[in-house]
């Protein structure tokens, strides 16, 4: 570990924030449903959650070859690459949290390193039709298979229960909700654990302080699962609301269905090998249970709120990714003033986000003073105000960031002020 | 390009089915409990078949979620 360089440690430091962004990001996934039916309180609800992803974490061994599984051509990768392609992804994460939107973490990663391998070794590095086949298709595959599982699912339960007394049954449905829930939960911590390891390895293996094809050390692992673990116990609040009761009004059955459907197309799909995102398919698997109950009603302004989120994750984190490559590559100064505007921009979110906070108080609330949610053109603008070249808002930026966060070095973005206070 | 539709489609038949199937199962373990609980009026044996399918539908299920738990970790 003396060889560490201090490009490494802080790639490995922004590798870990991913994972915990990853982490809040996704709790709404296992959580959302089993929150707002009502199944499990909000904080037990992440408490699980986020036990269940600190086990999945050293539940497999087999850490991901790569970090972006053939997308762009990631021999002779640099570091600073890594860096760049980790900043943009963070970046997309904090911004979505911020609106409350559901996006794919993995796209946000697929995003910035494609971004940041065309800045750095141009367009020749990505492989286009791999982009279509693991990110395009399944986005569009993900919530029609989740959906319509699901809704075939309510349809059906709410059949055979019909003349069941609802009350009676809510409690069983509870338990079979919780247990979906905390597949979804494990299944989490093994797959997205096991990306950050795979990229704080590949970045350790880059850096010459391991041998190719070695096993990761350790600390890499502890450090993943609990960066995750404690992301999740975080909660983001606001996507929770957004699945649980922004998309559609859940009753117990359609939160089982919702539930069950979106493990079993998670497992389905990354043991037969086409892999989804397991954000899309849990957004779609609680459509699907809201269009099947009689009466139910889905959203289509939440939803398509969040489809232009989806289409705009692989290009925003990208620019984001290609701005901080362009930085990097300028030189150690650039590093650090990438380092610096990570934590700058995620100060500025947070800073943003506590103007309507959103945590386990109000989270199944009917109201929060306004809409927790921009409109779709607040969703476009935002994201191109996030993605506009950095120095445009770096003074701004700067000093805001100097009023709200107490920055211990500009090497460290190590809790950027989205967790401690929310 | 190549889209591995064979394996698209098998991950919706898998999910359709497997999800239609564990929802009405377990959906008819809850259903037979409740009738045992309010079945007062009901005989005997009828309770008892209802119980023993429930608990039946019940064991099924969790047998897939083992299931589960052995595909995430294997």
């Amino acid at each position: 570990m003396e060889h560490i360089t201090l490009l490494l440690a802080i790639v490995v430091v922004t590798a870990l924030v991913f994972d915990f962004t990853n982490g809040f990001h996704d709790t709404a996934n296992a959580m959302a449903t089993t929150i707002s039916t009502g199944a499990l309180k909000p904080k037990t609800a992440v408490a699980m959650s986020a036990a269940l992803n600190l086990v999945g974490a050293f539940l497999s061994v087999e850490v991901a070859k790569t970090i972006s599984g053939g997308i762009i051509d990631e021999k002779g990768i640099r570091t600073e690459v890594i860096f760049a392609a980790l900043v943009g992804a963070i970046l997309w994460n904090l911004l979505t949290w911020l609106l409350g939107l559901p996006s794919s973490s993995s796209h946000a990663l697929f995003g910035g390193l494609i971004g940041a391998a065309v800045m750095s070794a141009g367009w020749g590095s990505v492989n286009g039709s791999t982009v279509v086949t693991k990110v395009l298709l399944p986005a569009v595959a993900a919530p029609i298979v989740a959906g319509l599982a699901a809704m075939l699912a309510t349809r059906l339960t709410y059949r055979i229960n019909r003349n069941a007394d609802p009350k009676a049954t809510a409690k069983g449905y509870r338990a079979g909700q919780i247990a979906s829930a905390g597949l979804v939960s494990l299944a989490h911590g093994t797959n997205d654990a096991q990306k950050t390891m795979g990229i704080i390895t590949l970045a350790l293996v880059t850096g010459g302080v391991l041998h190719p094809g070695a096993n990761p050390p350790l600390w890499v692992i502890v450090s993943a699962g609990l960066a995750i673990a404690m992301g999740t116990y975080l909660g983001g609040w606001r996507i929770i609301r957004t699945m649980g009761k922004g998309l559609t009004e859940l009753r117990p059955p359609q939160g089982f269905a919702a539930q069950t459907g979106a493990a079993t197309v998670i497992l389905a799909s990354s043991h037969i090998g086409f892999s989804l995102s397991t954000t899309q398919v849990c957004s779609g698997s609680v459509m699907g249970a809201g269009l099947g109950r009689k009466g139910g009603v889905v959203r289509w302004s939440t939803a398509s709120r969040m489809a232009v989120a989806w289409i705009l994750t692989l290009p925003a984190a990208g620019l984001v990714g290609a701005g901080a490559e362009f930085l990097t590559k300028q030189g150690t100064w650039g590093i650090a003033a990438v380092a610096i505007l990570l934590i700058a921009g995620s100060g500025v979110i947070w800073k943003l986000s506590r103007r309507q906070p959103v945590d386990h108080h109000n989270v199944t609330a009917d109201a929060i003073d306004e809409t927790p949610v921009a409109e779709p053109a607040g969703v476009i603008t935002t994201a191109i105000a996030a993605v506009t070249p950095p120095p445009t808002g770096l003074a701004a930026a700067a000093a805001d960031l100097k009023a709200t966060i107490q920055s211990p070095a500009p090497v460290a973005p190590v809790d950027p002020p989205t967790p401690a206070t929310v | 390009m190549h889209i591995d539709w064979a394996a698209l489609g098998s991950v919706f038949g898998v999910s359709l089915a497997v999800t239609v199937g564990l929802v009405g199962l377990f959906t008819l373990g809850i259903v037979g409990l409740t009738k045992r609980e309010a079945a007062a009026s009901g005989t005997a044996g009828n309770v008892a078949m209802a119980r023993t399918g429930a608990y039946a539908c019940f064991a099924l299920c969790a047998a897939a979620v083992a299931y589960g738990i052995y595909l995430i970790v294997a």
